[in-house]
């Protein structure tokens, strides 16, 4: 067909490999429509995971395999809080904006993080490093107030731990780069 | 599709007691469909009988006995003994306050919205009474506001999303009737926001402006891309030749806009509104159909005779030609190359009617009144734009207007529509028989096209007892038809583009197989085309039988008397084929009346591949998409030239 | 092994049982690391690190477990010596670790002012039986404390209706929202007509402050395996489906091995323990969205669409999964089961009250100073729990409120203390049991503001699809922005009064109706509060920072300048040596003068 989905072959090879992978283990992908269907979320979060984020030409490729029309795929990206459609920075910073945090002060943790990355939260700095991300209860209420950079968590904070978790996570990336 | 109200073959029934009234009723009914037998009118907003059934308004809110809280009357099922209260001080507070909640994120610019007097919210508003304090400047609720952009660049179908109040009826005729899914819910909560993926204009997604999403919409979120100033002006220029053709459906649905019943036929006052409002000659696109079913039949014996592509599919219907290229452009070279009787008509008034008239053809301005939102966009495709260095760009047809928006310019015009003069079409385009009036309801072409291409090919007169299966709306309907001369051919109509999906799979699967098939994009066909008078949920509500039926109705009363049956018995055709395309498929009317179609992307993220273009057929010339095409992801061209 | 009767389960467990004896008669000590989400945040993976290197030959047994509940103590070493208590460590360090191998380990004497005290003796642990006591990666350890016991027994002696039969005597409820009777549910699932239903968990633990769930799927992920297996022989669903949070990734990985091992001992998949009954599991994951916690919402999400609720009925147990019937109940919930079928009805219903049986867990937080998970007989008063089992407020400040259920529930004040928590008392109080969140508020906590954190948290996660939650819940924070910013009128709270009923009779989901409750028992209980910050545009908290006001003392001020070179705003101005004013102006009411201010000449009010 004179039209193809414009995307760097590389992330259209990773997504054929998900979308193939899903479909023996877990019994997807097979005749029934509707067990397809109920393989998607698991699809876009693998595919995130690989490429970061879900653009409208990696959704649209999604579309076009998966035969679910691409205004589907795109309401349900916008639904959950996990999916991002713009670029994420190398480190999410979720600070955990559950009660047990929040009555023990985690706004102000993120007040800190938006003055000194100078971003607001949800946003990425422009060196594109960090992404501050308020997120929902981690269920680690008993070190509130927490957060977690990657998969690391951390907990019992103050906003004076904020210039050392910065720290920690931006001299290595520099150094790397030089 | 449709669920059907009453079905007296139910022997389930239950006793429900509502408002105290005990009423039996079909153990499938919904406590909405329940109090409606008791003759009690529930409000609703979301509702819309067989095609949203979703519950998310809360409009419809009853109380049940023995039941916590409120339920929404619109689904919730009857059970034995269940005693409902529709119209309780609890019931009319709540549901006053919900309504507010709802204007509270409505721009509330009624008296200059389009939709002012036929919006659902302001019936609403009215039936529940809601009325500010005399000492109240405003509703209560004020807060922020959905704040979304407009989409404007689609050629025939406008978004304004800030007057939507996310009902989703556009997504479910969308997604779950059309089974496009064009417009989808995006975000949650109070930012939810129903829209094309990615924020998307309707113009660089898969749409097909069928319309369909305009003909549910409580609101005026959704509309037609209005064409009537223009109109307006050019009838105004006295330098302008306004000719305007009327398409089939129009007499059996203009009424609706008038105030009238749904199946009543208006066509004999057609023709005096039209010349009232100005124009210089009233046509009939009915004579373009019977002109198409000659172009189109004679293109079906060509094909079964010297081994052409079949099944051929036709090609009337813009808002499936348009998903044809989108979504299965493995069919496009099964689509007719015959114009459809819109662009066969703008082409005629140009050419033979101008040069039989001595009139400049740059002059002429040519209107279409026709059933259709897709019209719109068919009028601007590439191969209806006559491209001259010295005259600038010439339309076929430069505008095109809805049943709605003539009904407009009437009322504008001061017109009283129902005591106007019975008066006929003009001379030469202003006659169709038939067979070409009954273009209007889903089977019409095939019908036509099958007794030209019987009666042409056998000289004997066709069984009309053979086509009949052919009739009625049920969503696919087959006919094998015996043609001496030709064989055996099967036959299939499909209407609704959810049908036809699943008619185009089975044939992709080998399951189905048939010569010739009619396709319409709108369920009904035309008189269920996205741009007749909109129906609204209570009114889909109050009556039993379906609105689309009872257009049907009047469009067969509205062609029953005409003294014409076949197209290829109008005399009119007969003449222009004698007088200036000698006959079908001449080399004329291959200049005029057929067209080539192309492939176009599903997702604004794909892009064009040269060198991939996998057909030879002549007929199918892939046009890439930088000759500014609407629909294609390129910003929508200027309606039409400036005259 | 292949475990394909009940005689493999009985000979696994007796190795187990075998092996610690072993250990006995050698007096071996087992030093237990324990590692959930919040141990291993605190380091407890360093510290297991330590230990196994450094353990040496003196025998012990260095093992892995989940959380034992104690946050407020992690990272938790203890070590066991057969036959006595055991020593529990708490804020273990690398360093610490060392010094306890050295003296309890290898010199057997216990570093006495490290050791924590558990505080078990008013609690009682059903479903948190083995948290933080076996290794969760290992199905033996599970086996030895009869784990997959009361599954044979139900496959090998018991009808489907007799499990039903049994779970209905028990009196078992709901244990993550509304308290429906556990036993009824799964009869609906039965009768269900149906050749094909499915089991579902609902592990997508939303309830901000909540995380009794992840520490069972943490430290016992098999017991909610052998749960849902029982359920599916009890319904006639041979499919079953986890839906856990993404945010839990210890959890998942946990229930991933634990599904793997049940598939390779055979007690998951075809015909188990020889009985012809087959089961399977998958894990969804949940993708970020509280109302997927909703059990027709959670529905959606599994089949891959928007976490939109859906209008009941019909109910799940009729048309759940893709139209099947489907029987859907919390981990909390099942965790229960095993133990109520090995154990009896009659023993389960002699806990707790008349109508609210068996244990409850919470999960202590905020202003407490035992922050941890507890499980307690229903019927334990609020009291009990805050100042015997809690510990009390730190700080020497005073107990304000007691946040029960979440976003859905309400805020419990002083003088409701000592009622008894059961279901029923806590609607009628205005709150709800939830999922058993339970957050402690002391005086420097706004009610207005917690009342508005609670509508700012359902207002995000509203799906959007009916009109009052979509729009109500959304002017009731703007109405709750306008107050704590000093904007109140005096019909605010009546308004907010008329848009929650409408909010909580009108809404399709439970999340719809109950959000709410924050707003309505804060206005029942502390009234007042709301009409200092309508009327006198004052916080009582002080956490409402537009309506503060800061101002210097005189008297007390040094003149040193250092609040005018921290201000942000330039609002604080003044001659070095003489007494500076703040600009109530331009005061941004930061707070950083305060903070700054070594004369405390700042005062707050």
């Amino acid at each position: 067909m004179p039209y193809e989905i414009d995307i760097d072959p590389a992330w259209g090879a990773a997504i054929d490999r998900i979308i193939a992978a899903g479909a023996p283990e877990q019994g997807l992908l097979n005749e029934n429509c509707l067990q397809r269907s109920s393989s998607l979320i698991q699809i876009l979060e693998q595919t995130q995971k690989e490429i970061g984020y879900l653009p409208e030409n990696v959704q649209a490729y999604l579309a076009n395999k998966l035969h679910i029309p691409l205004s589907e795929i795109y309401g349900v990206t916008t639904f959950y809080a996990l999916f991002n459609t713009e670029p994420v920075g190398k480190h999410t910073i979720s600070v955990c904006m559950g009660t047990a945090c929040y009555v023990k002060g985690a706004g102000e943790i993120v007040a800190e993080f938006e003055r000194r990355l100078n971003i607001e939260a949800g946003q990425t700095t422009l060196d594109g490093l960090f992404t501050l991300e308020p997120c929902r209860c981690l269920g680690a209420c008993g070190l509130a107030p927490v957060l977690t950079i990657g998969d690391q968590v951390y907990g019992r904070l103050t906003p004076a731990d904020v210039p050392d978790l910065i720290e920690k996570y931006y001299l290595p990336t520099k150094g790397e780069s030089t | 599709m449709e669920k059907s109200v009453t079905n007296d073959t139910d022997t389930d029934t239950v006793l429900v007691t509502i408002d105290g009234q005990e009423t039996r009723v079909p153990v499938t009914f919904t406590v909405l469909e329940a109090a409606r037998q008791a003759g009690i009118m529930i409000p609703t907003l979301c509702y819309l009988k067989g095609i949203n059934q979703i519950g998310s308004c809360r409009i419809c809110l009853v109380e049940i006995e023995n039941m916590r809280g409120l339920h929404p009357a619109c689904i919730h099922p009857v059970n034995e003994g269940m005693a409902v209260k529709t119209n309780t001080p609890f019931i009319r507070e709540t549901r006053k306050t919900i309504l507010e909640l709802i204007l509270s994120d409505h721009p509330q610019k009624c008296l200059s919205c389009q939709r002012n007097d036929s919006c659902e919210l302001q019936a609403l508003t009215k039936q529940l009474g809601l009325e500010t304090h005399p000492d109240g400047d405003t509703l209560p609720f004020a807060g922020e506001t959905s704040d979304f952009t407009l989409d404007l660049a689609s050629p025939a179908i406008e978004r304004l999303a800030d007057k939507c109040i996310k009902c989703r009826r556009c997504v479910s005729v969308c997604k779950n009737i059309q089974q496009i899914g064009a417009l989808g819910v995006n975000e949650r909560g109070f930012n939810s926001v129903i829209a094309p993926a990615f924020g998307r204009s309707l113009d660089e997604v898969e749409c097909i402006t069928c319309g369909q999403c305009i003909n549910v919409c409580p609101v005026g979120a959704l509309r037609e891309k209005d064409e009537i100033a223009n109109v307006w002006q050019a009838i105004a220029d006295p330098r302008k030749h306004v000719v305007i053709q009327v398409a089939p459906s129009v007499r059996a649905t203009l009424g609706e806009e008038f105030g009238l019943a749904p199946g009543t036929p208006v066509g004999k006052f057609i023709p005096a509104a039209l010349r009232r409002l100005g124009v210089d000659k009233v046509f009939d696109t009915s004579f373009a159909a019977d002109l198409t079913v000659m172009e189109e039949g004679h293109e079906f014996i060509d094909r079964l005779q010297n081994g052409g592509n079949l099944p051929m599919i036709t090609s009337c219907s813009p808002g499936w030609v348009k998903y044809c290229e989108h979504h299965y452009p493995e069919f496009i070279s099964h689509l007719s190359t015959a114009k459809s009787p819109q662009q066969m008509f703008g082409a005629l008034a140009k050419t033979y009617y101008a040069e039989t008239n001595g009139i400049d053809p740059n002059t002429i301005y040519s209107v279409s009144v026709m059933p259709c939102t897709a019209k719109k966009f068919e009028r601007q495709r590439s191969d209806h734009i006559y491209f001259s260095e010295t005259d600038g760009d010439r339309f076929d047809v430069d505008a095109v207007l809805t049943v709605r928006e003539l009904a407009r310019m009437i009322k504008q015009a001061g017109i009283d529509f129902l005591r106007l003069p019975e008066q006929p079409f003009d001379a030469p385009m202003g006659m169709g028989s038939k067979a070409g009036v009954n273009f209007g309801a889903t089977g019409g072409v095939m019908e036509a096209a099958l007794r030209t291409i019987y009666e042409t090919t056998s000289g004997q007169s066709a069984d009309p007892i053979e086509f009949l299966s052919l009739r009625g709306l049920e969503g696919v309907r087959e006919a094998h038809v015996d043609i001496p001369g030709l064989g055996g051919v099967d036959v299939a109509v499909v209407h609704g583009i959810g049908n036809a999906r699943q008619l185009l799979e089975k044939i992709k699967s080998g399951e189905a197989d048939y010569q010739f098939i009619e396709i319409m994009a709108c369920p009904g066909g035309c008189i269920g085309g996205g741009g007749q008078p909109l129906v609204s949920g209570p009114q889909r509500m109050s009556s039993d039988e379906d609105y689309r039926t009872m257009r049907v109705h009047a469009l067969f009363a509205e062609s029953q008397d005409l003294p014409l049956h076949k197209s290829h018995d109008n005399p009119d055709i007969k003449r222009i084929y004698e007088q200036y395309l000698e006959h079908p498929l001449s080399e004329k009317s291959h200049h005029l009346l057929h067209t080539h179609y192309q492939e176009r992307p599903q997702y604004a993220a794909q892009k064009w591949i040269p060198g991939l273009t996998e057909t030879e057929d002549e007929d199918f010339i892939v046009v890439p998409p930088w000759q500014h095409e609407p629909g294609m992801g390129e910003p929508a061209q200027p309606s039409h030239p400036v005259p | 092994m292949k475990i394909k009767a009940l005689t493999d389960l009985q000979q696994i467990k007796n190795q187990a049982v075998d092996d610690s004896t072993m250990r006995d008669i050698n007096h071996t000590l087992t030093v237990n690391v324990h590692q959930g989400t919040c141990g291993t945040a605190s380091g407890a993976k360093e510290v297991y690190g330590v230990m196994v290197r450094h353990s040496g030959d003196n025998a012990a047994r260095i093992i892995q477990t989940g959380c034992p509940g104690m946050c407020h103590h992690e990272p938790l070493v203890s070590v066991t010596q057969p036959g006595s208590e055991p020593c529990i460590y708490g804020h273990v360090t690398p360093d610490k670790a060392q010094a306890i191998l050295t003296s309890h380990l290898e010199n057997h004497a216990p570093v006495t002012e490290w050791l924590v005290q558990p505080n078990q003796q008013l609690q009682k642990r059903i479903t948190l039986a083995n948290c933080g006591v076996i290794d969760p990666e290992k199905i033996e350890e599970y086996i030895a404390m009869d784990g997959y016991f009361a599954l044979a027994k139900v496959l090998l002696e018991m009808q489907p209706i007799d499990v039903i039969n049994e779970l209905k005597a028990s009196g078992l409820r709901g244990r993550g929202g509304g308290g429906f009777p556990t036993g009824q549910k799964w009869e609906f699932a039965h009768k269900a007509a149906g050749s094909q239903k499915y089991v579902v968990c609902n592990a997508d633990e939303g309830d901000p402050g909540a995380f009794m769930d992840r520490s069972i799927l943490e430290g016992d992920p098999h017991r909610l395996l052998e749960a849902m297996t029982i359920a599916g022989y009890a319904i006639g669903a041979g499919q079953g489906y986890i839906y856990v949070r993404a945010e839990y990734p210890m959890a998942v990985e946990r229930l991933k091995w634990a599904i793997h091992q049940g598939q390779e001992t055979g007690l998951l998949g075809n015909n188990i323990l020889g009985s012809g009954f087959s089961f399977n599991l998958d894990i969804r994951l949940g993708a970020g969205a509280f109302v997927c916690g909703e059990e027709t919402a959670l529905l959606n999400s599994i089949e891959g669409k928007r976490g939109e609720p859906r209008q009941r009925p019909p109910f799940p147990a009729s048309s759940g999964l893709w139209g099947n019937p489907t029987l859907i109940n919390n981990v909390e919930t099942y965790a229960n089961i095993p133990a109520i079928i090995r154990q009896g009805a009659s023993w389960f219903s002699s806990i707790g009250t008349e109508k609210s049986k068996g244990t409850k867990v919470f999960a202590l937080a905020g202003k407490i100073k035992n922050i941890g998970l507890i499980e307690v007989p229903m019927g334990t008063t609020l009291r009990t729990i805050i100042e015997d089992i809690g510990g009390g407020i730190p700080n020497g400040k005073q107990y304000k409120a007691a946040q029960t259920g979440g976003p859905s529930g309400g805020c419990i004040p002083t003088d409701m203390l000592d009622i008894a928590i059961d279901y029923d008392n806590l609607l009628a109080i205005g709150s709800m049991m939830g999922s058993g969140g339970l957050i402690v508020m002391d005086e420097d906590n706004c009610m207005v503001d917690i009342a508005r954190f609670f509508l700012e948290f359902t207002q995000d996660e509203s799906c959007g699809k009916c009109t009052t939650c979509r729009i109500g819940t959304k002017r009731m924070l703007e109405t709750l922005d306008k107050i704590t910013t000093g904007q109140g009128d005096a019909d605010d709270i009546e308004h907010l009064e008329s848009l929650a009923a409408t909010i909580k009779n009108a809404s399709i989901c439970g999340l719809g109706q109950t959000a709410p409750n924050p707003v309505l028992s804060t206005l029942k209980y502390f009234r007042p509060e709301y009409e200092a910050h309508i009327f006198e545009k004052k916080c009582p908290a002080h956490a409402c920072q537009d309506l503060l006001s800061y101002t210097i003392v005189s008297s007390k001020c040094t003149g040193c300048s250092a609040c005018a070179r921290v201000c942000p705003s330039s609002a604080i101005s003044g001659k070095v040596k003489e007494p500076y004013a703040i600009d109530q102006s331009k005061c941004v009411k930061c707070g950083l003068c305060v903070n700054k201010c070594k004369a405390e000449a700042i005062e707050c009010s």
